[in-house]
């Protein structure tokens, strides 16, 4: 199996979301993640799934998705031809002695310290999966409190808009 | 950045030969009937679901009122347009808007209140959503206010039926109402049916709204359907032309589509063996020349082989169900595969497909029939003589057919053989529940017109067969409509025939009773050693009788009678068909012993199908 982003374009209507993370379900898919947030016209949303299938049964939920009547468009992005960023806040015990290795941990993966308290601070740290992954290894050896992550979020490179159609159809109706 | 699918069409990458597609035209809703002198008039949002009911052309509702629903069902008391027929469970609501949009091409229509009034519609919502049925389910649903605290009466309907509805919204502004029901009218009934349900607030149905139905349905994000792609249509003309071991497979899509008559077109131009899916009886006339019937576990021998050795299959408007492939690895391994749809996510879902056709299977003939006549010029008519040879020898040898009992009691088969041959088919509807005497049904009675066979494919609903019945027949008041039935089914659904009785709606009812859960029974007999584990039922010949049918009938309004021997049958069925003014019982006592063949057993290969019990073809022979 392999990892595939969706931009899944719907309508901003109540139910919307339960309706397209239970079809994945559904349908036995695992979901790696999932990030929905307004775009540039209010009566859109943009849901981003990041799933782990193949590419047949891929086809299937993509086809089936689209039948949802809140459902304007499905592309896959590409991980070579968008940008595809998570968001990620570590809490971290460091004390006077430990600051400077988290510091230099925190530098080197070109992140920001977002809080700071006598004894912790909380990282922000904003990039791709990997590169995410590699800053938690980094940071293993301290003491991590706590993690949270967002969902990814992914466009394409490039002028094209995946939106520009969709929000023609929804002004045209 | 790839497009993986932009609505509507099929992806690029796996289905080449699939160009985009042209959107349809959205057309209106057939039955759609808006008034504009209603526009601007303040009412109740309750007089408001009466009205826009009115307005999308329903003339026929089936429901039961209760609190959440209390305030459409004042207005619904003076409406002259609607005639509402008060049902005795939701679920015979459902069924019965279920065989009410089967029998007429209309939109279905049920109404129930919220909670259990609306849970109890669930099993028709699913059992539609699965045969493609148009039908709209009006819920109440407990005050807006009241919505998430566990008030009295609540539950989620929407979210319960989001799986198995093809869309369903809730609507607390009564302003909304008579768009959503447009709207809910417009999708079922357009591109691939299906349930629509709508679930009112009851804040929404008593707050006063200005009604104002909607010039134009607003639905950026649903597709009616796509013209069917002329390069596919032509490649598949031309496959048609040139195969020699030609299979059209019509599913239940032909039916919903209305395209019959193109069917006819092909079947008549192509030369090729047709077969009719459980859900598609009727699409072409049995006595059609071409037609080898059902295809599937329990099809004939014929339908199951040509599929099997065909070298082109053409699905119209089917589905590719595991009861048709059986083991689905092993089916059609020969066969280029031309599939179309309505529904581009059926195709290529369950078989790979070489040449899909997306599109409104009217269209479809439409478009394939000339084209098809244009390959016929150009590479002349296809020699199909090997293959008829072949097909015939199947015939002959397999036929369909049973043997008679060993017990003395009178065998199923004949009973419904009977029926099928003692009423003309021009003026009888045929419903059924789920089982062995479905399978007979399907087998035994030759049916000539499409929306004559109403039965439960994809969900198998036991207990469909009398609700059905009743909505096929307010649906269709000049026709006869026999609901075939079982002992097991008939004691989910029966008191429905209490509605029948009540409101003259005279269905007729064969009830084929063996005693027992026949299909499971015959399944215990042939997997499980003949241990019976729970599928006595204590009916039959020499049993306790309880409940005694002929009794329970005349207790519910009917007629009741009993026909308990072969000699009797013919006289049996032509008394019932002699009542007109009254739902009339059959009580047909028969053996329990009767088995339903052909027979292809779960998850094996088509091949291994059997004529009768231990009897396999013998396909060297023909090979």
């Amino acid at each position: 199996m392999t990892k595939h982003t969706l931009s899944v374009l719907v309508e901003n209507k109540p139910g919307v979301l339960a309706r397209v993370a239970g079809l994945f379900s559904r349908r036995a898919f695992n979901i790696h993640s999932l990030a929905v947030g307004q775009t540039e016209h209010p009566e859109i949303s943009r849901i981003t799934v990041v799933v782990d299938v193949d590419e047949l049964p891929l086809e299937q939920v993509t086809k089936q998705l689209n039948k949802l009547v809140h459902v304007l468009k499905i592309v896959e992005l590409e991980r070579d031809r968008s940008v595809q960023r998570d968001l990620l806040l570590v809490k971290v015990r460091a004390d006077a002695r430990q600051r400077t290795d988290v510091l230099q941990i925190v530098d080197l993966f070109r992140a920001h310290i977002v809080d700071v308290s006598t004894d912790s601070v909380v990282i922000e740290a904003v990039g791709t999966p990997d590169k995410l992954e590699a800053l938690l290894a980094a940071l293993a050896p301290h003491d991590v409190r706590e993690i949270v992550q967002s969902g990814t979020v992914a466009i394409g490179r490039g002028a094209r808009s995946i939106t520009e159609r969709a929000l023609d159809r929804v002004a045209t109706a | 950045m790839a497009q993986v699918q932009a609505k509507p069409g099929v992806p690029a990458s796996r289905i080449a030969r699939q160009a985009p597609s042209v959107p349809t035209l959205a057309r209106p809703t057939p039955q759609s009937n808006p008034d504009p002198a209603l526009n601007g008039v303040e009412m109740t949002g309750a007089e408001a679901i009466i009205r826009s009911l009115e307005c999308a052309g329903a003339t026929d509702v089936f429901g039961i009122p209760g609190g959440a629903i209390l305030p459409t069902y004042d207005p619904l008391m003076d409406s002259s347009k609607l005639r509402h027929v008060l049902v005795r469970h939701e679920q015979g609501a459902g069924h019965a808007a279920q065989g009410y949009a089967h029998a007429t091409g209309k939109v279905g229509v049920c109404i129930a209140t919220s909670g259990p009034g609306a849970t109890n519609l669930v099993t028709p919502i699913a059992d539609a959503n699965m045969d493609s049925i148009p039908m709209v389910a009006i819920t109440g649903q407990v005050g807006a206010a009241m919505i998430g605290t566990d008030a009295f009466q609540e539950a989620d309907i929407v979210g319960i039926t989001a799986p198995i509805t093809k869309h369903n919204v809730l609507v607390t502004d009564p302003a909304e109402i008579p768009a959503a029901i447009a709207e809910a009218f417009y999708i079922a009934s357009h591109g691939r049916p299906g349930p629509v349900l709508v679930d009112i607030a009851k804040s929404a149905q008593q707050a006063k709204t200005t009604f104002q139905w909607p010039g134009r349905i607003e639905l950026p994000g649903f597709n009616a359907g796509v013209r069917p792609h002329q390069k596919t249509v032509q490649e598949a003309a031309r496959l048609l032309a040139t195969a020699r071991r030609p299979v059209l497979y019509v599913g239940g899509g032909v039916i919903r589509a209305g395209a019959a008559a193109g069917l006819r077109k092909l079947t008549d131009l192509s030369g090729a063996a047709v077969v009719t899916t459980l859900m598609a009886r009727g699409a072409l006339p049995d006595s059609h020349p071409q037609h080898l019937g059902m295809p599937g576990m329990h099809g004939t021998v014929p339908a199951v082989a040509a599929l099997q050795k065909a070298d082109l299959i053409v699905a119209l408007g089917a589905r590719f169900d595991d009861r048709v492939t059986g083991n689905l690895d092993s089916f059609a391994p020969h066969a280029t595969i031309v599939h179309a749809d309505i529904d581009p996510a059926e195709i290529g879902k369950n078989r790979a497909v070489d040449v899909p056709i997306v599109g409104d299977l009217k269209e479809v003939f439409d478009a394939l029939v000339p084209a098809l006549a244009h390959e016929h010029q150009r590479y002349g008519k296809p020699d199909l003589e090997a293959w008829w040879a072949q097909l015939d020898d199947w015939r002959t040898t397999y036929a369909l057919g049973y043997t008679p009992t060993h017990d003395g009691l009178s065998s199923p088969q004949h009973v419904i053989q009977r029926l099928g041959q003692l009423n003309d088919p021009e003026s009888t509807i045929y419903t059924s529940g789920v089982g062995q005497h479905q399978m007979w049904a399907s087998q035994f009675i030759k049916y000539e017109r499409p929306n004559t066979w109403i039965n439960s494919g994809g969900l198998g609903t036991m207990g469909f067969s009398v609700p059905a019945a009743m909505g096929a027949q307010v649906g269709q008041p000049d026709q006869t409509v026999w609901a075939i039935d079982g002992d097991g089914c008939f004691q989910m659904t029966n008191q429905e025939l209490v509605t029948c009785a009540i409101n003259e709606i005279p269905i007729k009812v064969a009830l084929i009773n063996n005693s027992s859960l026949g299909m499971v029974r015959q399944w215990q007999t042939l997997f499980y050693e003949g241990r019976y584990s729970n599928t006595d039922l204590h009916t039959g010949h020499g049993t306790r009788r309880v409940p005694d049918f002929v009794k329970l009938a005349e207790a519910m309004g009917c007629v009741g009678l009993r026909c308990e021997s072969d000699a009797d049958v013919d006289a049996t069925i032509k008394r019932a068909n002699e009542i007109d003014d009254q739902p009339v019982v059959v009580d047909f006592t028969v053996s329990r012993d009767a088995m339903v063949w052909p027979m292809v057993a779960a998850g094996t290969s088509n091949d291994e199908i059997q004529y009768a019990q231990g009897i396999a073809p013998k396909w060297d022979r023909e090979d």
